[in-house]
C-alpha cells in the first residue's frame, strides 16, 4: 500500500516519538525515493529537536541578564 | 558560604523563569514552579556539592516542578476522535485533494548554520509562543522535558492518538513558522 504525502508527514513526525515498524520504515523509504518534497519536510521536522535543544542552552547562556 | 550559594541560585532566576514560561503559559503558575524549584534547591545545597553546573542541576529540579504544575492544572477534556481528526485539518491546505503537496516544499539552506545565529533563536522562541496552548504543552513535554509520548498522554489525560496529533501539529506549525520567518527569507 502506497503512502501519500499527508500520511508521510504524519508518520515522519511519529518517527520522532516512537520506533517505527519495519513496514512503516520501508513504505517511508519508498515514498522518499520519488518524492523530494517529503524528503525535505522530513528533514525539516527532524531539525526541530536539535534546534530546541540549542535554544535551551541559549536561553541559559546569551540571555542571562 | 551559604550566602554565596543563595546568590548564585538567585542569579539564575530570570533564566529559569524564561525557560518555564515557554512551557507554562500561566505566568502565576510559572512563577510558582520556579519559586518551588529555588526553594528545593536551597534546601538541598548539599546534594549539589561537587556537581559542576548549577544551571543544569537547577533545570533538572525545575523540570519536576513543571510536570507537577501541569498535573495540578488538571487534565485535558478527552476529545472525540472526530474532533481529533478535525484538528488535523489545519494543515490540509498544504495538500491537494489527492494528498500530494499543493506546492513542493522548498529546501532550507544550511539549517545548522542557523543554530549559530542569535536571531534565529528569537524567531524560534516566537514560533513556540505562537503555538496553541495545548499543542505547545505536549510538544514541550516531549522536547524540553524529554518525556516519552506514553507519559505525555498520561499526564495530559489524552488518548495516544490525540498525543500524536498534538505533536504532529506542533511540528508542522513550527516548520511553517520557521519557513515563513527565517528560512524563506
Amino acid at each position: 500500500m502506497m503512502l501519500d504525502c499527508r500520511e508521510v508527514t504524519r508518520l515522519a513526525s511519529q518517527g520522532e516519538d516512537r520506533k517505527l515498524a519495519l513496514g512503516e520504515r520501508v513504505r517511508l523509504r519508498l515514498h522518499f525515493l520519488y518524492c523530494l518534497g517529503c524528503r525535505r519536510v522530513a528533514r525539516q521536522l527532524r531539525f526541530l529537536r536539535p534546534a530546541i535543544r540549542a535554544l535551551d542552552q541559549k536561553i541559559g547562556s546569551d540571555h542571562v541578564f | 558560604m551559604a550566602e554565596d550559594f543563595r546568590t548564585q541560585v538567585e542569579r539564575l532566576r530570570p533564566y529559569l523563569l524564561r525557560y518555564t514560561s515557554l512551557q507554562l503559559r500561566n505566568p502565576a503558575a510559572a512563577e510558582d514552579a520556579v519559586q518551588e524549584a529555588l526553594l528545593a534547591a536551597l534546601a538541598s545545597e548539599r546534594s549539589f556539592a561537587g556537581r559542576s553546573n548549577l544551571r543544569t542541576w537547577l533545570t533538572g529540579i525545575l523540570k519536576h516542578k513543571i510536570v507537577d504544575a501541569i498535573r495540578k492544572a488538571g487534565r485535558e477534556p478527552v476529545l472525540e476522535e472526530a474532533q481529533v481528526e478535525a484538528e488535523l485539518e489545519d494543515f490540509n491546505a498544504l495538500f491537494k485533494a489527492n494528498a500530494h503537496w499543493q506546492e513542493r516544499p522548498a529546501a532550507w539552506q544550511d539549517p545548522d548554520a542557523a543554530l549559530e545565529q542569535k536571531q534565529f533563536f528569537a524567531v524560534l522562541e516566537d514560533c513556540l509562543r505562537g503555538l496553541p496552548e495545548r499543542t505547545a504543552r505536549a510538544f514541550m513535554m516531549r522536547e524540553h522535558l524529554g518525556l516519552a509520548t506514553g507519559e505525555i498522554c498520561q499526564e495530559l489525560g489524552v488518548t495516544p492518538t490525540h498525543c500524536w496529533v498534538l505533536l504532529y501539529r506542533a511540528r508542522m506549525a513550527l516548520r511553517l513558522c520557521l519557513e515563513k520567518n527565517w528560512f524563506g527569507k
